[in-house]
Formats: structure tokens, sequence, C-alpha cells
């Protein structure tokens, strides 16, 4: 088993209620699969699915990248709006 | 010393940032304000609240001035995002770019404006006038 720390910000930590949580996931899990997780136990999140960017440890990273133990893990909503 | 990619929630002032991009050889100094408006699709705004994951900020911002350095013949860049919360008319992000030739600092000054909006973690809450808010995704 692996455990890693998910930070939240924005509309995310708003849903979650929290800046950080720790999770504690099987070996070769990947960012797509902890993603998924957390759209089953917080729901209202699932309307970003689609529309985010992945980091691990502060690097973008894509949903079939493995974690590792210790990794710090990001799920970044889309960032702020605005027009030219 | 002026670090060139900063988070900060103190108020920005561009000065300092044109005199640190400024080299002999530049004959062109852009410097882009994103300002902080009193409303959006007509509906008053009584503040901004900015947030940033500052930790990937910063480097990403770096990425951002490398990419553009990629593009145009351009010298140094500053870029310095203010997080916290902004009140109206008050500075949110400054991108500052150097270059020999001013073509190339426009379209450099651009480029790093609109990357910034895709991809830096920051992120803006709009506080309405009306009491209501709501993150800008």
């Amino acid at each position: 088993m692996i455990t890693v720390t998910v930070r939240f910000f924005a509309g995310h930590r708003d849903i979650v209620g929290r800046a950080t949580a720790q999770y504690t996931l099987a070996e070769g899990t990947t960012l797509g699969q902890l993603w998924e997780q957390l759209v089953a136990e917080y729901p209202r999140l699932a309307g970003y699915t689609g529309r985010l960017l992945f980091a691990v440890n502060q690097q973008f990273g894509q949903p079939t990248t493995a974690l590792a133990d210790g990794d710090e893990v990001a799920f970044i909503p889309p960032v702020s709006g605005g027009r030219r | 010393m002026i670090e060139p990619f900063v988070i900060t929630t103190e108020p920005l002032d561009p000065a300092p940032l044109v005199a640190a991009v400024q080299t002999p050889e530049d004959g062109a100094v852009v410097t882009f304000s994103g300002v902080v408006r009193n409303h959006f699709d007509g509906r008053p705004t009584a503040f901004l609240v900015y947030e940033a994951y500052t930790e990937m900020a910063v480097p990403v911002l770096r990425q951002i001035a490398d990419e553009a350095r990629a593009r145009w013949p351009i010298g140094r860049v500053c870029v310095h995002h203010r997080v916290g919360r902004l009140e109206i008319g008050e500075t949110a992000v400054l991108v500052v770019v150097a270059a020999p030739h001013r073509d190339a600092a426009f379209a450099a000054a651009a480029y790093i404006m609109d990357r910034i909006k895709e991809i830096a973690p920051i992120w803006k809450q709009e506080h309405w006038a009306d009491g209501a808010a709501e993150w800008r995704e």
C-alpha cells in the first residue's frame, strides 16, 4: 500500500470541506483512479471530470500517471476565468 | 534583488519590475497589469479573492516564461501575482517583458497572460455586490 497527500483548492476545497487529506491506496494506483475514488466519495466533484489538470509533486501529470508512496497530489480545477 | 516569479499577498508595484527586466540590449519593456474591475457581465462586483497553489504556481510561471522565450526573441521576464482579498482597482497580476524590439515584447506579454489563465494554479473567487460568491472556473 502507498499513502499520498491530496491538496484541494478553490471549488474543490469548498466541496470536500478541507484543504488536505491523506489516502492509502493500492500500489500502482493512477491519478485517474484516485480521481474516480474522490468522485465516488464526493459526488459534487463529478462536474469537474474532463476539465481538470492533474499534478503530482507540483508537476503536471496525466490520468495514467502511477502514484508513489509520499506523493503530493493536486487535482486542479479550471483556473481563473477571464476574457482577453 | 527582484525575484522574477512571485506569488504574494503584498500590493504590486510595476516600477521595480520594469527596472529589473531592462538591460542595455532592450529597446522595449511591456508591462501588463491585470486590475480588479467592478463588474462582470453587468453584475456588480464587491471584491475578489485570489488563491494559489504557490509551490506549484511559481515553477509554472517560470515554465510559461520559458515557453515565451522559445517563441520570441525576448530578454528578462517578471511575473508577480497577488493572492488574498483584492479591492476594486487593485492590481492582481503584473507581466513585465523586456526585448530588443517591441513586437516580441508585446506578443510575449500577451502569450504569457493567456497561458497563466490556462495552466497556472491560481484561482479567482468573485464576491458579488449582492453578497453571493463563486469561484470563476
